[in-house]
C-alpha cells in the first residue's frame, strides 16, 4: 500500500487504541465503572476494525446506501456520544434524588441528636461534658 | 377557634435572618404555644440562630434544596413526631399567622387549604402579563383540581393528614415543583382542594417583576412544570388509617 493512504489509516488505528487504552486504565483504576466504560468500550472496538479494515466500512456503508462511508462514521459517533450523553442525564438525575434524600435525612437526624443531647444535658445536670454539641 | 394541638407550622427559610425571628415571635404571639419547625435550607446567614432563639424548632439541610425539598424535610418531621396537619408559612413575613386557624379549620372539609391572595382579601396585587399568565394557570389547575382556584402559586397552604402521608413521600424538589406539581399529585391521588381568602402583606424586600419577556419564561416553565406533572404516573396513598375527610366524596 502507499505510505500517503497508510498514515490516516494508522492514526485512526491509534486514536482508537488510544480511547481504549484510556477507558480499561480508568476501570483498572476503578475510575470508571463498567456500565459508564460500556458505551466507550464499545465506540472504541468499533474504531479500532473500523480503522483496521477499512474496506469492512466502505462495505457496510455500500449496503446502507451511504454513498461516502465517512458519514457513516460521523453518524455512527453521533449516535454513541447521544446515547452517553442520555445516560448521563437520567443518572444524574437520579443521583439529584438521592442526594435530595440523604440531605434530608441528615437534617432530621441532626435535629434528634441535638435535642437528645439537649436532654442528656439536663439529666446529667450541670456538667456539660467538653466538646459536646451546642 | 379550632385547635392547633396537632399541627404543626413549617417554615421553609433560605437566608432568612432578616425576617424569620420575628415571623416566629409573631406566630407564637397570635396563635399561642403552637409547634414551629423552620427549615434552613442550607443559608449561608444565621437563619438557624435566629430562628432557634425565637423559640422554634429548626432542621437545618446542608445544601440548598428549593422549597419543594425543605417542606418534604417538614412532612417527614410531622409523620415522625406524629402531627396530623402542617401548615406552610413563608418566613418573609409576607403570610399573616392569624389566617392560620382559618386554614385549620377548613381542613375538615378538604386534604389541602390553599390560602389565596386573589379572593377579595387584602391589598396585594399582581398587575401586568404576569397577572395573566398566573389567570391561565389557575384556569388549567382548577379544571385538574376540580374547584376554583384562583391563586395556586401561593405558599400559605394547610395540609391535613392524607395529603401528609402523600406529600412526606412524594413532594417534588423541582422549580415550581412544591406549587403546580404538589397540587397534581394532589389531585390525581383524591385530595379534596380547597381556597379560603387570605390577607398578604407586602414583601420584606424585592417587588413582583411586571416585565413582560420574564412574564412570558414565567409561563413557559409553569405550563412545562404542569405537562411533565400530568405525564408522570400518579401516585395514591398508601396509610390505611388517613381517611378521607368527613362529608366528601370523590
Amino acid at each position: 500500500m502507499h505510505p500517503m493512504n497508510f498514515l490516516p489509516q494508522l492514526l485512526g488505528i491509534l486514536a482508537a487504541v488510544l480511547i481504549l487504552a484510556v477507558v480499561i486504565e480508568m476501570l483498572r483504576r476503578r475510575r470508571m465503572r463498567e456500565r459508564h466504560a460500556f458505551w466507550w468500550l464499545g465506540a472504541g472496538l468499533i474504531a479500532l476494525i473500523a480503522g483496521a479494515f477499512p474496506s469492512l466500512l466502505d462495505g457496510i456503508a455500500g449496503a446502507l446506501g451511504i454513498a461516502v462511508p465517512l458519514n457513516l462514521v460521523f453518524f455512527a459517533s453521533a449516535a454513541v456520544l447521544f446515547l452517553v450523553c442520555l445516560q448521563h442525564s437520567s443518572e444524574l438525575s437520579e443521583q439529584e434524588e438521592r442526594l435530595r434524600t440523604l440531605t434530608e435525612e441528615a437534617a432530621l437526624a441532626n435535629e434528634r441528636v441535638r435535642a437528645l443531647t439537649e436532654r442528656v444535658e439536663a439529666l446529667e445536670g450541670d456538667s456539660p461534658r467538653p466538646g459536646a454539641a451546642d | 377557634m379550632v385547635s392547633l394541638d396537632s399541627t404543626l407550622i413549617v417554615l421553609p427559610a433560605y437566608n432568612e435572618e432578616a425576617s424569620v425571628g420575628d415571623v416566629v415571635r409573631e406566630i407564637h404571639e397570635k396563635l399561642g404555644a403552637v409547634a414551629c419547625l423552620v427549615i434552613d435550607d442550607g443559608s449561608a446567614d444565621d437563619t438557624t440562630r435566629v430562628a432557634r432563639e425565637a423559640g422554634a424548632t429548626v432542621v437545618t439541610l446542608p445544601l440548598n434544596l428549593g422549597v419543594g425539598g425543605a417542606m418534604r424535610v417538614g412532612f417527614r418531621f410531622a409523620l415522625e413526631h406524629g402531627f396530623s396537619n402542617v401548615v406552610q408559612v413563608d418566613s418573609d413575613g409576607q403570610h399573616n399567622p392569624e389566617s392560620v386557624p382559618d386554614l385549620v379549620a377548613g381542613l375538615e372539609s378538604a386534604d389541602i387549604v390553599i390560602g389565596a391572595r386573589f379572593a377579595g382579601s387584602g391589598d396585594y396585587e399582581v398587575r401586568g402579563p404576569r397577572k395573566w399568565a398566573m389567570k391561565v394557570l389557575s384556569a388549567i389547575l382548577s379544571k385538574i383540581c376540580g374547584t376554583r382556584l384562583t391563586d395556586t402559586t401561593s405558599g400559605f397552604k394547610a395540609t391535613g393528614p392524607r395529603a401528609l402521608a402523600l406529600f412526606a413521600k412524594n413532594y417534588p424538589a423541582e422549580y415550581l415543583g412544591d406549587t403546580i406539581e404538589a397540587l397534581v399529585i394532589a389531585a390525581r391521588a383524591d385530595c379534596v382542594i380547597a381556597q379560603i381568602p387570605v390577607s398578604m402583606r407586602p414583601r420584606a424586600g424585592g417587588t413582583p417583576s411586571h416585565n413582560p419577556v420574564k412574564a412570558a419564561l414565567y409561563l413557559g416553565r409553569a405550563f412545562m412544570a404542569l405537562l411533565v406533572a400530568l405525564m408522570r404516573p400518579s401516585v395514591s396513598v398508601h396509610t390505611p388509617e388517613a381517611t378521607r375527610p368527613a362529608g366528601t366524596t370523590a
